[in-house]
């Protein structure tokens, strides 16, 4: 029942984001500066991830691979393609969530609990389109390309660390990488990254949006988020992944 | 004016207003009065739209505010201007961009223009040299004091203040008083002021409506209040007095 009430009140926020914006120039200026603290701003801790990810990943897959019958390069097929499909999305995403989506969360929840959002609302603008829309744009444009750049890098930590472990060889890795890749592989990464994006931005912001109280009430919605993101998260990965592959 | 026909507004169960019916006049300081949890913000709130009221209508120079639809409500929502209790004003931006923020939403003034606009009201609220601070760096006297440039921004025809003293020393308390006062009588606005503080009241309530648990239970001005004969209102006055000695 409470399920069904929120999920009610969740699609209906979605719907009301959508309206004219007052000024199209300041909500342009709000979605740059949004692109600019989601994305720039998580630039450093996608870059440890995915480095530390792509690496660990090509240890182990060289340690569970004992047979001499396998070619050694098929290490580098497993890791590219599993950093495309899955580590790189869904990995950084889940970080993403408690960063992003904490800072959504309690941002939004702060404006809430100190009326800020009703001095919005007096003032005669939509506050739901002014604060959150720019916010959802910003995230399902740069967390794609943060994506990118976490395949990249995850691809590089497996292919250091193969090198520095002496499992393989560069050109091995690099052989077995290529012999399988596909293009759709890297669209099906990105059409995860923007489905996360917006679970991500949209599901911090509606928390924040109906935080009720005080402080401590602006903390139990930014933990909410991050968990209901997180859930989400994994969830339409695995429906994704059937309708999808 | 803004003429409140017997409104009712309950949360659920919970009758907060019961049958509230007054007038509040232009280029007068219109006071509602109450201990708390009486219904004077939620009174507030069903006249500037934050809240639906359950029954009745609320009337802006005889156009009804509560059964316009939202575009229309819009135009009435330009006209006013509010001075919130806790100021709500925006943490992420500087004081400038604060009084700015309205007329860069509704006007079409230039850069320039706007400049000279925030600068005009902060001066009116006698402030000056705080244009490029953040809110937090502000003493509560300063922050209400941008909290009322902010609001005569887009010069209102309404300007509706939740308990404008609160968290201010007495002294403080006066000054701001006393400068809502000037711009209530200088630009003919329309103010309305919630508040408990009987000092206020007594040095410039022009029309004064006493609430007490959410029935209008007197109105009147300073010079009758003290006769008014009124049991509860008495009451009400005695506790600030012994309070206040
Ligand atoms: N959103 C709400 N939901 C339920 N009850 C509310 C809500 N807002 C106010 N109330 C209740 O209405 C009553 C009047 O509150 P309020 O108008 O804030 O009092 P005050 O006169 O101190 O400003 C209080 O009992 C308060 O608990
Ligand atoms: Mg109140």
């Amino acid at each position: 029942m409470s399920f069904f009430y929120h999920f009610g009140r969740y699609i209906l926020f979605i719907r009301g984001l959508f309206s004219k914006p007052e000024k199209f120039w300041v909500f342009r200026e709000r979605m740059f500066q949004e692109m600019q603290s989601i994305g720039v701003g998580s630039i450093g801790i996608v870059t440890i991830i995915s480095v530390f990810v792509g690496a660990v990943t090509t240890v182990q897959t060289a340690y569970q691979l004992v047979s001499g019958l396998v070619a050694k390069s098929i290490i580098g097929t497993i890791v590219s393609d599993s950093t495309m499909l899955e580590l790189a999305p869904t990995i950084t995403c889940l970080v993403l969530a408690g960063k992003i989506g904490s800072s959504i969360a309690s941002e939004i929840g702060t404006m809430r609990v100190t009326e800020q959002i009703d001095a919005l609302e007096i003032m005669g603008i939509n506050s739901a389109n002014y604060l959150v829309l720019p916010k959802i744009l910003a995230g399902m444009i740069v967390i794609p390309m943060l994506i990118i750049i976490a395949i990249f890098l995850g691809i590089s930590g497996g292919i250091i660390a193969g090198k520095m472990a002496g499992i393989l060889p560069v050109e091995e890795f690099m052989k077995g990488a290529r012999s399988t890749f596909k293009g759709f592989t890297v669209f099906f990464s990105c059409t995860k990254a923007v489905t996360f994006a917006f679970i991500i931005t949209s599901v911090s912001a509606f928390q924040g949006f109906y935080t009720h109280g005080g402080a401590l009430e602006v903390g139990q919605s930014s933990t909410r988020a991050v968990v209901y993101s997180a859930v989400l998260i994994l969830f339409s990965d695995y429906i994704l992944a059937q309708l999808l592959l | 004016m803004i003429e409140v026909k017997n409104v009712y507004k309950s949360f659920g169960d919970k009758k907060v207003l019961e049958d509230v019916s007054a007038g509040f006049y232009r280029g007068k300081s219109n006071f509602i009065i109450g201990s708390s949890g009486s219904g004077k913000s939620v009174l507030m709130k069903c006249m500037v739209g934050l809240e639906q009221v359950t029954d009745g209508s609320i009337l802006y120079e005889n156009r009804d505010f509560t059964h316009l639809d939202y575009n229309a409500k819009k135009e009435i929502r330009k006209e006013i201007g509010m001075l919130f209790q806790g100021t709500a004003l925006f943490d992420s931006l500087t004081v400038e961009q604060n009084v700015e923020f309205p007329i860069k939403m509704f006007s079409k003034m230039t850069p320039a223009e706007r400049l000279d606009r925030v600068n005009f009201c902060l001066q009116r609220v006698n402030l000056s040299k705080v244009n490029h601070l953040y809110p937090s760096a502000l003493s509560g006297g300063m922050k209400k004091r941008v909290g009322i440039a902010r609001a005569i921004a887009l010069n209102p025809q309404y300007l509706f203040c939740d308990e404008p003293n609160s968290g201010l020393d007495p002294l403080t308390s006066r000054v701001i008083d006393e400068l809502i006062k000037e711009i209530t009588i200088e630009f003919n606005i329309t103010t309305i002021i919630n508040t408990h503080d009987m000092k206020s009241v007594f040095d410039m309530g022009d029309n004064i409506i006493f609430i007490w648990q959410g029935k209008k239970w007197w109105e009147g001005t300073r010079k009758d209040i003290r006769a008014s004969g009124n049991k509860e209102l008495h009451d009400f006055m005695k506790a600030y007095d012994i309070e206040n000695m």
